[in-house]
């Protein structure tokens, strides 16, 4: 399956097109390439014009990296933005702990009711956000969750909300990691004496570790980018960076969002390309 | 695969930190909702249960009803739309080279990594009346003017007195555009993905037996990756169904869709339990799409068998 592509598709110009090479077909290109316009086009004026010398955002007017000062100066960005990475930071901890566990659990043991109890664990990943969003506002209003609490305490609920709906998808990654060990080598490890703990220590946890940093940094981008599930957990004094920008973006388009969004842009880009790139290495060297 | 009694200790290890947190601060928040979905409001904040279907029946108001019917319109048309861009796109990466093929889904999934927030925003940025897509168009109507005069046509002012920006944001189509923007990889992948399993000698042998492009499209090429194609229709619609931020932020006053209603009767209105009975309501429906995918993949894979 995968040589035949390559001796179809794979030659060069000179080769007659062939009946199946659709993707030397004028109308699919021009189509992928619109396509591709159309999901760049914003997001490259964005990042364009962050470094626009104009007020006015669409003509222009010389380089400057005068708006990143400007957002740096914005204390509530920079609070909110402090509050993101403390949220991310905590919540990928407990998510990589939570989505072990989940992964070791599922992938190790029969249990009664485990098709149930998967169902549940993907839940978080398949129900609306809006719906997650108003049950977590609710939940910590009713139970009567302290909202006056020094900072970072004051996260709490948030950092809650984000592990909830994080550590599930870490559970996914750090699982199909797993299903490629070699059992063997574990029950070795026991047969040389190692104890239960010994064995998952020094042999499960070293197998799993790309899984765990995929897992991680997955759980990571999740907390930064959400907006929804924060949205409805975030109190005035707990603003985290999406909402700060929603708030800001209600007023008026200006070029210190478009700065800031940049930066995220550059965090999340950087972070995921890690996490795929840990994720190919894993399962090439499976 | 080990029993879990050969081990009980382990398993209880690792199995009872994340099913505790599931419970509180998943399910237990999830039925305090559903709970509240069966009460009346008694006060500001004070909400007995009731076990009422008031909030139930009150969603089946001919206004909610067409918040319903415009949520499902508006996700559906977006559907129909990615799946119209998206099938195109599928087939070029199936069919690129090998070597290409990662960094072209690359490319359509580098998007979807921002975030939806600022993805959105830049939408703003582009459709507002004095955003980008204006400006563009007011350059093209600066230089069709300018090619009449030279022309000699200067006078009879052919494309109007003066630009008029176009009103791109704030409306339903400023809604489904950003629909589509955003939910556009969440079509491709699974089409891409049931393209790719696809048996070409299928198509070889129709396209042999004298079947043209079209007709093997039709017949072959659908038939076969309808697993992927109803997949990637639920996948787009079940999040585009749910979308709170699009509408929220391009959407005018009459482009609300459902999680608008549920926010506002979280937040403004404050009325938690009809919020809650349409939270619910909402849930269903995404269960019940998914249902129909589990189903129509066990149906698929019977056939495929077969």
């Amino acid at each position: 399956m995968a040589a035949a592509p390559e001796a179809v598709g794979g030659g060069s110009l000179r080769q007659p097109m062939g009946p199946l090479d659709y993707s030397r077909r004028v109308w699919l290109r021009l189509s992928f390439a619109a396509v591709l316009l159309f999901l760049y086009t914003p997001i490259v004026t964005l990042i364009a014009f962050s470094f626009n010398d104009s007020r006015r955002n669409i003509v222009w007017r010389g380089f400057t990296l005068k708006y990143y000062e400007k957002a740096m100066n914005n204390d509530g960005l920079i609070e909110a933005f402090t509050n993101s990475l403390t949220i991310a930071f905590l919540s990928t901890i407990a998510s990589v702990i939570l989505g072990a566990m989940v992964a070791v659990l599922l992938w190790r043991f029969r249990f009664l009711g485990k098709a149930p109890y998967e169902g549940a664990v993907v839940l978080p990943i398949v129900i609306p956000e809006i719906c997650m969003g108003v049950a977590m506002m609710v939940f910590f209003a009713r139970i009567g969750w302290p909202t006056d609490l020094p900072w970072p305490l004051n996260l709490g609920a948030i950092t809650i909300a984000h592990i909830s709906f994080s550590f599930p998808f870490a559970a996914m990654v750090i699982r199909a990691r797993l299903v490629n060990f070699n059992r063997e080598l574990e029950e070795a490890a026991k047969d040389l004496g190692a104890s239960e703990w010994q064995a998952f220590r020094d042999v499960l946890i070293p197998h799993m570790k790309p899984g765990l940093v995929a897992g991680g940094l997955l759980a990571f981008t999740l907390s930064l980018d959400d907006f929804v599930i924060t949205f409805f957990t975030s109190g005035p004094g707990t603003v985290t960076f999406p909402v700060k920008v929603y708030s800001m973006v209600r007023f008026s388009v200006t070029p210190e969002v478009n700065a800031a969004s940049t930066v995220l842009i550059a965090i999340t880009v950087a972070l995921t390309a890690i996490a795929m790139w840990l994720q190919n290495k894993s399962r090439s060297g499976a | 695969m080990e029993n879990w009694r050969r081990n009980p200790l382990v398993f209880w290890v690792v199995g009872l930190p994340p099913t505790v947190w599931l419970v509180v601060f998943f399910l237990a928040p999830l039925s305090l909702i559903w709970l509240l979905s069966f009460g009346e409001k008694r006060g500001i904040v004070d909400i007995e249960i009731t076990w009422v279907l008031d909030n139930y029946a009150r969603a089946f108001d001919p206004l909610y009803l067409q918040i319903f019917a415009k949520s499902l319109w508006m996700a559906g048309i977006t559907t129909l739309i990615c799946l119209a861009i998206g099938f195109p796109i599928a087939l070029f990466i199936t069919f690129a080279p090998q070597r290409w093929k990662p960094w072209l889904l690359l490319l359509i999934i580098l998007p979807f990594w921002t975030n939806l927030l600022i993805r959105t925003y830049a939408l703003i940025a582009v459709l507002r009346t004095r955003g980008y897509g204006n400006f563009a168009l007011e350059w093209l109507w600066d230089q069709g003017n300018w090619l009449l005069t030279l022309v000699g046509l200067g006078e009879f002012q052919l494309l109007g007195e003066k630009f008029e920006p176009l009103v791109l944001l704030y409306n339903n189509t400023a809604v489904v555009f950003g629909l589509v923007y955003v939910h556009l990889p969440f079509m491709v992948l699974p089409l891409y993905a049931a393209l790719d399993r696809l048996d070409r000698s299928y198509i070889e042998a129709s396209l042999d037996l004298g079947a043209g492009h079209l007709r093997s499209f039709a017949s072959i090429v659908v038939p076969l990756a309808k697993a992927g194609i109803i997949s990637g229709i639920i996948i787009t619609f079940i999040p585009a169904l749910g979308s709170f931020l699009t509408p929220d932020l391009l959407g005018g006053t009459d482009s609300q869709m459902i999680a608008n209603v549920i926010e506002r009767q979280f937040k403004s209105a404050n009325d938690w339990p009809f919020g809650a009975a349409l939270s619910f309501i909402l849930m269903y429906a995404t269960f019940l799409a998914l249902a129909v995918r589990a189903m129509m993949s066990r149906g698929g894979s019977a056939t495929e068998a077969g």
